[in-house]
């Protein structure tokens, strides 16, 4: 195990230092001036400058900039950015977790809802109620998200006039931001109508995280429904059958736990899925999390910001799919077989 | 047992609607006491000395700070502010105000005043842009735009303090706009006494980034790109001066049963007794939406209360949802056709005459601002108090338009250039389909024009240089003074400056305005502003073509939205009601 620990710890530290190499690197690919770029800080005169080259190690060899850059981003100094000029570490403090906020309330979706359907499907495959499920989901796994979240802005929102549609909650409440969720900020925070502002962020949350949710449910009910099948179909239900079991106990005994094995890895791969979805969606939904943020980093060319937002999407979708993976291992010793640990 | 039972259940069902009743009071109560403005961009600064774009003096002028005079929206004349009553001297040079007493600047987490706004703010906030020595002169870049183009700093003398309260300021020469330039967005009354303890504490530039002012709200935090939060200012002077007359107006009624109240001083009094039910705006909120379609949608879901500049094609679906209000208002803005006056042969009126009947302005106005603009005869919109109502206009007529042109001697085939401008702007939503238009009609007498359109910068720059045959822009001008329309479109002194798109320079037409400008008399004023418009007729350096309304849309929850044709949108008075 230890041993497994360490190849996974070498894995991660590798990855981060060849993405922290890229992101160096884009401070010279982007066009503009290498200084700019790198601190987002602009120089106004010629002494300024000198003095900002000398204090990033602009003066050095690549090599030395190279660790002076990475020991930056370690102590939390990731530069400026260039349109509000606030410190970079502080506006991903604030857009990321929206981000995983939102793809969080869309993977427990996914997890309560895709779950128990796609077992239920798979346990009465190819019956009436498996087909309808089945359809209903390979179409909503269809969908383009931004589309979906487009329709529903448009029937919730506009039409019916049940949810707003911009927003993490209405800017009439002040919730200071602990631990960057907002429903749980809500609740520490003390504010006079704890209860009204609750309400509000559940009305906000509620469409963006059901677009992407929708999504994730539907490949989950796919997933689960397709393991379900193969385990019903191994050697030992079929003993289980002839014990003489009853079906109850069958799926509680053999099926679920067995069934649930192949699904960990793939919920690895949905992490990166919603993210990116979570991302696609906070821009309609003008959620202020990181893809929204990216994408005016984007517009304003503003390229420190696109630097880091890059590092900091990157380091979390590999945190999250390395603990995923070892995790998986952790609770699945028959992969040990599998010597080298993958991303 | 089972009639038990009902009538627990009928309990609880009645408890829970007496809840829910109440979490909705609740509810409408708190939204109740935020108004939520989307608002089209983020402000350059605080401080709309600094900076001309409607976008700073929609977030500061009127939510922060007060002037010493306003303008009327209504009337467009000029009323008391800060100042309370203001004398001129009979050589109209001198000009005294006296000053409102009682008027409380913000107490914020950062500023706690202890002193009430008196002379000494008025003098630092037009040292500020006027002296170049004072020390707060070049703090934040030292550029005070709108000030300086129209030279309002040269012109005066002294801003001098008589006593506490009393403040008065001598000009070298005279100008009757001058009242007009104090009433405007720009000219902001700041705090001194903030300003000598930032100074002290080495912080200057914070007075333009977390202002103090005396409006009737106060900076709580801004976020670039998203929010701007004000709160309640408490002691808003205007409020305090509410409560104060209605309280004698009961007190005059206690004694005078009999007597018949006057209309106002009832209004006073309802305005108050509405004041008291609890609908008390404690914050205001600029949500910060550049897109104008998600504006709009916002406004329909009521995540806002009020938008800034909903677009042309989205009007009709502003006045086809009971829900909305659109307001609208003749803008104090002309979008015209300048030619080049300096190129041949558009240096001949009589070939600028034959153009400017060749088009047809009715269809314009139909087809670029969708009706939503009157026809401009003049370069005065009727917004303005020297408004000429008839004034001489040219009339289509291309059979006229082929025989000036064949007396002047253009061939048919003649080509000639129409720029036009690549930037949306009220006065003229769609340059290009403008252009296109009076291509068409060009065409038909037989002259061929090219559309030239360069990015907004270089267009600008160009222009400047006078490369154009003509071009299609307007102007905005930010008070209702005629002064402000004529001087810088077509004074020789606009040429270098670069607004005077015509390139035309006219020694009468430059006499007459500064003659207009010797007097205080409004008549007087008129008449040589007519003179002046026939001028213009005779000699036509543009085509006046439009002047485009201003639009404003808000829910109807809202209660006492004016729109303000001189500058930005104003919050104060404003109540919500659920």
């Amino acid at each position: 195990m230890i041993q497994i620990l360490v190849r996974y710890c070498t894995l991660f530290v590798l990855t981060l230092l060849v993405l922290a190499i890229i992101s160096f690197s884009l401070a010279y690919l982007f066009p503009g001036d290498t200084l700019e770029n790198l601190t987002g800080l602009v120089p106004e005169n010629d002494i300024q400058r000198a003095a900002l080259e000398r204090q990033f190690k602009l003066d050095q060899s690549y090599i030395f900039q190279f660790f002076y850059y990475v020991g930056n981003l370690l102590t939390g100094d990731w530069g400026y950015s260039f349109t509000s000029g606030l410190p970079l570490r502080e506006e991903v403090g604030i857009a990321m977790p929206a981000t995983i906020e939102l793809a969080t309330y869309a993977m427990l979706m996914a997890l309560f809802v895709g779950v128990p359907l796609g077992y239920y499907a798979g346990i009465r495959c190819y019956s009436t109620s498996d087909h309808l499920i089945n359809s209903v989901s390979i179409t909503t796994y269809s969908f383009p998200v931004f589309w979906f979240a487009l329709l529903l802005i448009l029937i919730f929102s506009l039409q019916l006039d049940a949810a707003p549609m911009s927003g993490r909650i209405s800017l009439l409440y002040d919730i200071e931001p602990v631990t960057g969720f907002i429903l749980i900020d809500i609740l520490l925070s003390d504010i006079e109508n704890k209860s009204l502002a609750f309400k509000d962020a559940l009305s906000h949350i509620a469409l963006p995280t059901f677009s992407i949710g929708a999504i994730a449910t539907a490949s989950m009910i796919r997933v689960t429904r397709r393991s379900v099948i193969d385990v019903k179909h191994r050697p030992y239900i079929a003993a289980a059958l002839s014990r003489g079991l009853s079906s109850w106990q069958i799926f509680f005994r053999h099926i679920l736990r067995n069934a649930l094995l192949p699904i960990l890895p793939l919920m690895a791969i949905q992490i990166t899925t919603l993210i990116t979805n979570a991302m696609i969606v906070e821009t309609l939904f003008s959620w202020p999390g990181i893809g929204n943020w990216l994408i005016q980093a984007i517009y304003q060319r503003d390229y420190p910001a696109l630097r880091i937002g890059m590092m900091a999407v990157s380091f979390v979708v590999i945190t999250l799919t390395i603990l995923i993976d070892l995790f998986n291992r952790m609770i699945d010793p028959s992969r040990e077989k599998y010597e080298r640990a993958t991303v | 047992m089972s009639h038990s039972l009902v009538k627990r259940l009928s309990l609880c069902l009645c408890t829970a609607l007496l809840v829910a009743s109440c979490a909705k009071q609740n509810k409408q109560a708190f939204y109740n006491t935020g108004i939520i403005y989307c608002s089209e961009s983020n402000p350059v600064t605080f401080n709309p000395q600094l900076d001309t774009s409607s976008t700073t003096s929609d977030a500061s002028s009127h939510q922060l700070y007060d002037r010493l005079l306003d303008f009327d929206p209504e009337s467009g004349r000029i009323v008391p502010s800060l100042a309370s009553s203001w004398l001129v001297s009979n050589d109209g040079l001198t000009y005294a105000f006296q000053l409102r007493k009682d008027v409380s600047f913000h107490s914020t987490r950062y500023f706690e005043p202890t002193r009430n706004f008196n002379a000494d703010d008025v003098i630092f906030s037009i040292d500020r842009w006027r002296l170049n020595s004072h020390p707060y002169h070049y703090v934040s870049g030292g550029r005070y735009p709108y000030f300086e183009s129209i030279g309002l700093a040269q012109n005066i003398e002294s801003v001098e303090r008589i006593n506490g309260y009393r403040v008065e300021i001598t000009l070298k020469h005279r100008d009757s706009s001058f009242l007009a330039n104090l009433a405007t967005d720009f000219a902001v009354i700041l705090s001194e006494e903030y300003a000598t303890q930032l100074a002290n504490a080495g912080t200057p530039s914070k007075i333009d980034e977390l202002p103090i002012g005396t409006g009737p709200f106060k900076f709580d935090s801004y976020r670039k790109d998203h929010f701007i939060k004000y709160l309640k200012h408490e002691n808003y002077w205007r409020t305090e001066l509410l409560t104060e007359n209605a309280n004698i107006t009961r007190d005059i009624e206690n004694i005078e049963t009999n007597a018949k109240s006057e209309n106002s001083s009832e209004a006073i009094a309802d305005g108050l007794s509405k004041k008291t039910d609890g609908h008390v705006v404690e914050q205001l909120i600029f949500d910060i939406t550049p897109r104008s379609s998600l504006r709009l949608a916002k406004l329909m879901t009521g995540e806002c209360d009020a938008t800034a500049f909903p677009a042309q094609t989205e009007l009709e679906v502003i006045r086809a949802r009971d829900d909305l209000t659109l307001a609208e208002k003749p803008g104090l803005n002309v979008g015209f056709w300048a030619f080049n006056t300096q190129r041949p042969p558009f240096d001949n009126p009589d070939v600028r005459r034959a153009l400017a009947v060749a088009i047809d302005k009715n269809t314009l106005l139909e087809a670029v601002y969708f009706d939503s603009a009157t026809r401009a005869k003049t370069l005065l919109p009727a917004a303005s108090w020297a408004f000429q109502n008839d004034a001489d206009d040219t009339a289509y007529n291309p059979v006229l338009a082929r025989k000036l042109l064949a007396d002047a001697g253009i061939k048919p085939g003649f080509s000639m250039t129409i720029w036009a401008m690549p930037v949306e702007r009220s006065y003229n939503p769609n340059a290009t389909k403008m252009a296109e238009l009076i291509q068409r009609y060009l065409n038909d007498v037989g002259v061929e024009a090219t559309i030239v359109s360069y990015d907004w910068t270089t267009f600008r720059r160009h222009l400047q240089e006078g490369l154009h045959d003509s071009v299609l822009i307007g102007w905005s001008a930010d008070n209702g003074d005629p002064d402000n329309f004529y001087r810088p479109l077509l004074s020789c002194g606009a040429i270098p400056s670069g607004t005077n798109r015509a390139m035309w320079c006219n020694e009468d037409y430059d006499r007459l305005l500064n003659s207009a400008l010797q007097t205080d008399d409004i008549e007087a004023r008129t008449a040589l502003y007519r003179q002046v418009n026939r001028l213009l007729y005779e000699r036509l350096p543009l085509v006046p073509i439009a002047h485009a309304y201003r639009y404003q849309a808000y829910r109807d929850e809202l209660e006492g939205m004016t729109i303000n044709p001189y500058g930005g949108v104003r919050f104060g008075g404003v109540e919500k009601t659920l």
